[in-house]
């Protein structure tokens, strides 16, 4: 296989891990939810690179037009950015309460509150 | 005629009803316009269940688009069954939630309670009725994001970041389901679940159907809570107000192992397990999860808490059966799906009745209420008998079907361990038990009465259905099992 072959696959990789990795290592609550999003666009990538075909034109009929890139998952996609945003709003709206409630928004801080509560 | 219609006025009449809450805002009206809309639907998916036991599996092509172009609902014997769980409960638990509401949630935000709980359930039955795999993260979607604003709900602040933990690591579970899904997209060029199961073992030996098989299931592995990746679960369900609490434990996990059932018998079919053996994963995890949680439970001090890990292990029951790839071992993992939903029900309910008296669910505050609220205790008794498996309840239902499924194959440790587990289910529901029947209530606490009748009513009714789903057998073996040998592939 030559490298980097199908770079976008790559790509995706590249930032899927980087969202991920911000998911796991990161305590501040909001770059948690960046993260997450990071991870989500990562996966629209993919959707999007899946639908390419070498060549490929927009899917409109036209003279000399005959090789089509599929729609189908792009409009697939519009739907998961709809659910993206829904799941980022709701997530940043929820760290505004944790932060009336706790008074902070490291996780690592939150945390041991709990452990304390549940002494 | 409507009748041709059902399956879509199953997943579209919560769905319109939520909005009119928001509207309605007055919690009285919400309220009953939920509870006609739960038991509607729960007609519907008795309807439902009576046409698939008649005439076979229901299709419904949506706006009379074919499939697979059109998105199609697929109404079966197994999705009937989670259908009729679902909304069944959904009814129990509406019917019982005022009080419990108005003593959890502020009087001007139980308009929301209402709102989401009809999107969840809009959710949940959406992803048992679809036929589409992408239509079923939408869905899945809707039944997450109302579930996390509804956990939320709860009073302490710690219900706050439970839902934002859940949050967390229910999208992270989601969207690796939507990247198991481009991949089977990217192999077989469709979404259809059936014209899925007709295109992949054309291309099953590839990487990439490997990597989306393994991507699905972590994927919805966390959405059920299993073992390791049920952090999420604990908390949420100890903090989320006592009614959500029923109706998720009820209803949320189990529609989760309704998916992996779906993909891995319906679109994978059986014999990937002889290239993949994912079963023999889950099977161990089970078993450690059946296990360690059970013992988990037995040192929680709150007993919602305690129910929530007692819950992870009994997912863990319901996965054993599914790993067992027979028939009896399909049919005993779709009969605790059923059956589970109804003890957890009840315990829960049991749970909200406790916290709306004694505005506390710790074991150590529970002291002398076998006298105080002998209808409670006496149901949280019946009910914990159905946890641990007694004989005539539906706890010992499955339990048997379990074992007489494991004894088949011949997998005497995992025989041996499902006991192990019920006898670990003995201690941690005896430790809410002695507490409440054998030590008096502390001097000078306040005088506690039985809860109220609208609350009672409901509860005993899942105990109640707890006992006559262990006596008469008939309604729901006979149908776990037809479910469990078409999935299998078995000639039924």
């Amino acid at each position: 296989m030559e490298f980097p072959g199908l770079w976008n696959y790559w790509l995706v990789v590249v930032i899927m891990m980087a969202g991920f990795y911000i998911v796991i290592a990161q305590d501040n609550l909001v770059k948690k939810m960046v993260g997450l999003s990071i991870f989500q666009v990562a996966v629209f990538v993919f959707y999007i690179t899946i639908a390419r075909i070498d060549g490929g034109t927009a899917p409109i009929i036209g003279e000399g037009l005959s090789n089509y890139t599929n729609p189908l998952p792009h409009v697939l996609i519009l739907t998961a950015i709809v659910v993206g945003i829904s799941t980022t709003a709701l997530g940043l709206a929820m760290i505004v309460r944790i932060k009336d409630a706790y008074g902070t928004i490291e996780d690592d801080e939150i945390q041991a509150m709990e452990l304390e509560e549940d002494k | 005629m409507i009748s041709a219609h059902l399956p879509t006025w199953q997943v579209v009449l919560p769905l319109i009803c939520a909005p009119l809450c928001v509207v309605l805002r007055r919690t009285q009206a919400t309220w009953l316009l939920s509870l006609a809309v739960s038991w509607v639907s729960f007609a519907i998916a008795l309807a439902l269940l009576q046409q698939v036991a008649a005439t076979g599996t229901i299709t419904y092509f949506l706006g009379n688009w074919p499939a697979p172009w059109g998105i199609e609902y697929k109404v079966d014997m197994l999705a009937a069954l989670v259908l009729v769980l679902v909304t069944g409960i959904g009814s129990v638990c509406i019917f019982f939630a005022p009080k419990s509401i108005q003593a959890e949630i502020p009087g001007d935000r139980a308009y929301l309670f209402y709102t989401m709980y009809l999107l969840t359930l809009t959710g949940l039955l959406g992803i048992v009725i679809t036929g589409d795999a992408f239509n079923l993260f939408v869905f899945l979607e809707i039944s997450s994001l109302s579930t996390y604003v509804l956990i939320s709900l709860g009073d302490s602040r710690r219900a706050m970041t439970a839902a934002f933990r859940y949050l967390i690591l229910g999208t992270v579970g989601a969207t690796f389901y939507v990247i198991g899904v481009g991949m089977m997209y990217q192999m077989t060029g469709t979404l259809n679940l059936a014209d899925l199961a007709e295109r992949l073992p054309a291309v099953a030996d590839t990487k990439t159907i490997l990597v989306a098989v393994g991507f699905i299931t972590v994927g919805f592995g966390l959405k059920l809570g299993l073992f390791p990746v049920h952090v999420w679960l604990p908390n949420a369900y100890a903090f989320a107000p006592s009614v959500v609490t029923a109706f998720l434990a009820a209803t949320a996990t189990k529609v989760s192992v309704y998916v992996f059932l779906r993909f891995y018998y319906t679109v994978l079919g059986a014999s990937t397990f002889d290239k993949l053996p994912v079963n023999e994963f889950l099977l161990a995890l089970s078993l450690i999860a059946v296990i360690t949680m059970s013992a988990v439970a037995i040192f929680q001090n709150n007993a919602k808490r305690l129910l929530a890990y007692s819950s992870v292990a009994q997912v863990g029951y319901i996965l054993i059966g599914i790993s067992l790839v027979t028939a009896t071992g399909v049919a005993a993992g779709i009969l605790h799906i059923f059956n589970h939903g109804l003890m957890k029900g009840a315990l829960f309910l049991v749970m909200a009745c406790v916290f709306y008296r004694i505005k506390s669910v710790e074991i150590a505050d529970m002291a002398g209420l076998g006298k105080a609220m002998p209808l409670t205790m006496a149901a949280f008794v019946l009910a914990g008998f159905s946890l641990i498996g007694v004989p005539l309840t539906v706890g010992f239902v499955s339990k048997w079907y379990l074992i007489i499924a494991a004894i088949e194959t011949q997998s005497w440790v995992t025989a041996a361990l499902v006991l192990l587990g019920s006898l670990l289910a003995i201690i941690y529901v005896w430790k809410v038990v002695e507490v409440a029947y054998f030590r008096p209530r502390p001097d000078g606490a306040t005088a506690v009465t039985e809860a109220p009748m609208i609350m009672l009513i409901p509860m005993w009714v899942l105990v109640l259905s707890n006992i006559y789903f262990g006596v008469n057998t008939d309604l729901t073996v006979g149908t776990a099992m037809s479910a469990a040998k078409a999935l299998v592939g078995v000639a039924p």
